[in-house]
C-alpha cells in the first residue's frame, strides 16, 4: 500500500505531471500566469475541484454505468467549479475579477477529467483523494513556476498584490528584485508564456536524461523506457 | 521541406554558404552608409555591438549542441543576422535592446528549431518583432533628421541613454507614423502641418534607393530569383495604387510605400530568405504577394509603425502550406492540377 501511495504522488508532482508531461490545462495555465497571485489562485481553485471530483467519482464508481459516465463526470466537475467560483466571488472579488473567464473554464482542464475517468473510477475513495491532491498540486506548482518566472522577468517583482488572495497581512509581501526595472512587456504577454512553457519542459526533460544517465550508469541493466503518445520525455 | 531537384546543367557559383552570405553583406552596405549618413553613428554602433553579440551567442549555442563551431561560425548566416537586425533597429537602440534582439534571433529563432536550414522564422524578424512587442517606445525611437548627434553623443546614449547636456527633439515621427496618424486631416494638409514630413519622406527614399541598389546588385549575381522581391512589391504597389486611386487625401501613393519605411531593404533582404521563404518559383511568388497584401493592409489599418516583421513572420507560417500547392511538375507525371482532381 505504502508503495502505491508513493507512487502516485511521485506520479502527480513528477514523472506524471499533468502540465509538464501529459500537457492538459494548457490554455489557463498559459493565460493566467502573469503574475504568481494569478497562478496560485487559478492553481488552488483547480486543486480544490480535482480533489473534489475524483473523490465523488470515485464515491459513485459502482452504481453509474461505463455508457453515461462522461456526462455524468462533466456534471460533478460543472457543479463542484461552480462552488469554487462562487466561492472566490464570495472572498476573493478582485481576483476572481482578474481571473474571469478562466474560473468557470476550469470546467474545461481535461486534466480534471482526465483523472477522474483515467484513475478516479478505478479505485477506493482514499486513493482517488490523493490521486487528485498529488495531481492537483503538480499542476499548481508548474503554474507558479510559469508566473513566478513571469512575474519577475516581466515586471522585476515577485508576489506583488498577495493581498488578493490572502486578505490584508499580504499587503507587504511584494518582493522587488530589481528595482527601477523598465519591464520586460514579452513575458507578460502570451508569447512568453509558451516561450517560458518551453523551458521549463525543456529543464525537466534534461534533468531527468542527467538522472536517467546517473542511473545507468550505476546499473547498466536498467530497462529504457518506452514512449507514449503526446507526452514530452520518457516515461519508465 | 521538399527541395526542387533542377536537372543539369547545374549552375555552380554561389554554391557556398559562406560565399553567399559575403555577397548579402556587401550588398547591405549602401543602405548602411545612406543610414548612416542622414541618421549619425547610431547604426554603426550597433551593428558592431550585434555582429560581436551574434558571433559570441552562436559559437556558445553551437557550443552547447555539441556542433562542430568554427565551420556553423564561419559560414556568415550570424553575421547576416546581425547585419539585419542593426539596420531594421532603429539607430537610437540602446545596447540591451540590441542584445535582446540578437539572443532571440540566435537561440531561440535559430538554433531552438535546429539550426541554420531547419528555422521557419527569419532569424532576424523574430528578434525584431519580440523587441517591438516587448519595448514599443524604443522602437520607434527614429532620430530627427534636422540634428545628427556626434560619435560621443551617439556613444554614450548607447550605453546609458542619457545624453550631457540635453538635446530637444532629437527624435522625430516617421514619414509612415505621421501619414497614418492624420487625425482626420486630408494627406495634404498634414503635410503643411509637418513641414518635416517632405523631408523625412526623402531621406526615406534615399535610404530605400541605397537597398534597392544593393538588392539589385544580389540580383545581378544570381543571389536569389526575382520572383519573391519582385511579386511583393508589385502586390504592395497595386494595394496602396488601388486605395490611393480611391481616395488620394487618406491613402499615400504607390511610390510613396515603395519608398518609406523598410519596403527595399525587407524586399531585397528579408523576403528573398531561402530558408524561410517558399522553394519553388511560383510558391515565392504566391509568397511575395502575400507578404505584400500583408504589409499594406497592417501598415494601413494596424497600429505598429512598419508591417514588415509581421508580414513576414506571418508568411513565414503559411510558406510549407505554399509549398504544398506549389510543387513544381516533375517530367513524366500528371500536373498538380489534374493529380489533385484525381484524388478527390
Amino acid at each position: 500500500m505504502a508503495t502505491e501511495q508513493k507512487e502516485i504522488v511521485i506520479d502527480g508532482l513528477w514523472n506524471n505531471n499533468p502540465a509538464l508531461v501529459q500537457l492538459l490545462g494548457l490554455c489557463p495555465l498559459l493565460a493566467v500566469t502573469g503574475s504568481v497571485v494569478n497562478a496560485i489562485g487559478l492553481g488552488f481553485a483547480t486543486l480544490l475541484v480535482l480533489v473534489g471530483s475524483n473523490l465523488l467519482v470515485s464515491l459513485i464508481r459502482h452504481q453509474v454505468a461505463d455508457d453515461i459516465r462522461l456526462p455524468v463526470f462533466v456534471m460533478i466537475i460543472a457543479a463542484l467549479v461552480t462552488i469554487a467560483e462562487l466561492t472566490m466571488q464570495a472572498l476573493t472579488y478582485e481576483l476572481y475579477q482578474i481571473l474571469g473567464i478562466f474560473i468557470p473554464l476550469i470546467v474545461t482542464n481535461c486534466a480534471i477529467l482526465g483523472r477522474a475517468d483515467a484513475y478516479a473510477r478505478k479505485n477506493p475513495p482514499l486513493l482517488a483523494v490523493l490521486d487528485g491532491l498529488s495531481m492537483g498540486f503538480g499542476f499548481a506548482l508548474v503554474l507558479f513556476i510559469l508566473g513566478a518566472m513571469r512575474e519577475f522577468l516581466g515586471q522585476g517583482t515577485l508576489f506583488a498584490d498577495m493581498h488578493l488572495l490572502f486578505g490584508s497581512i499580504a499587503k507587504d509581501w511584494t518582493l522587488v528584485i530589481i528595482s527601477d526595472y523598465r519591464g520586460f512587456l514579452f513575458a507578460v504577454l502570451p508569447p512568453g508564456a509558451f516561450v517560458g512553457m518551453g523551458l521549463i519542459i525543456a529543464a525537466k526533460n534534461c534533468f531527468d536524461q542527467y538522472h536517467k544517465a546517473q542511473k545507468l550508469k550505476a546499473n547498466p541493466l536498467a530497462e529504457a523506457g518506452g514512449k507514449r503518445v503526446r507526452v514530452t520525455g520518457i516515461i519508465a | 521541406m521538399a527541395l526542387m531537384n533542377l536537372s543539369s546543367p547545374h549552375h555552380h557559383s554561389l554554391s557556398k554558404t559562406s560565399r553567399l552570405m559575403a555577397w548579402v553583406l556587401l550588398a547591405t552596405l549602401p543602405g548602411l552608409a545612406v543610414q548612416s549618413y542622414f541618421y549619425g553613428y547610431g547604426t554603426l554602433i550597433n551593428l558592431v555591438w550585434a555582429s560581436g553579440l551574434a558571433l559570441g551567442l552562436e559559437a556558445l549555442v553551437l557550443g552547447l549542441r555539441r556542433r562542430p563551431i568554427m565551420i556553423f561560425l564561419t559560414d556568415g548566416s550570424a553575421l547576416v543576422t546581425a547585419f539585419l537586425i542593426a539596420l531594421a533597429l532603429p539607430p537610437f537602440s540602446p545596447w540591451w535592446l540590441t542584445l535582446i534582439a540578437v539572443l532571440f534571433s540566435i537561440v531561440f529563432a535559430k538554433h531552438l528549431y535546429g539550426g541554420l536550414g531547419n528555422n521557419p522564422f527569419n532569424p532576424a524578424m523574430v528578434g525584431y518583432a519580440i523587441c517591438l512587442i516587448a519595448f514599443p517606445v524604443s522602437m520607434t525611437q527614429w532620430p530627427a533628421i534636422e540634428q545628427t548627434l556626434n560619435f560621443g553623443q551617439q556613444w554614450q546614449w548607447f550605453w546609458m541613454e542619457s545624453i550631457d547636456g540635453g538635446i530637444d527633439a532629437w527624435t522625430g515621427a516617421t514619414a509612415l507614423d505621421l501619414m497614418r496618424h492624420t487625425n482626420g486631416l486630408t494627406l495634404n494638409e498634414v503635410a503643411l502641418d509637418n513641414p518635416q514630413l517632405g523631408l523625412s519622406l526623402s531621406v526615406s527614399m534615399w535610404v530605400n534607393l541605397a537597398y534597392l541598389a544593393g538588392g539589385i546588385g544580389l540580383l545581378a549575381i544570381n543571389a536569389f530569383t526575382w520572383h519573391a522581391p519582385i511579386a511583393m512589391l508589385a502586390s504592395l504597389g497595386f494595394c496602396a495604387g488601388l486605395f490611393h486611386m480611391g481616395e488620394p487625401d487618406l491613402y499615400p501613393s504607390a511610390s510613396q510605400h515603395l519608398l518609406t519605411g523598410a519596403t527595399m531593404f525587407s524586399a531585397f533582404f528579408i523576403v528573398t530568405d531561402p530558408v524561410s521563404g517558399a522553394t519553388s518559383r511560383k510558391g515565392k511568388v504566391v509568397f511575395g504577394i502575400g507578404v505584400g497584401i500583408l504589409v499594406f493592409i497592417i501598415r494601413t489599418f494596424g497600429s505598429y509603425p512598419d508591417a514588415f516583421a509581421f508580414a513576414i513572420l506571418l508568411m513565414n507560417l503559411s510558406a510549407p502550406l505554399i509549398d504544398t500547392y506549389t510543387r513544381p511538375k516533375a517530367y513524366g507525371h500528371k500536373s498538380s492540377k489534374s493529380s489533385s482532381q484525381g484524388d478527390l
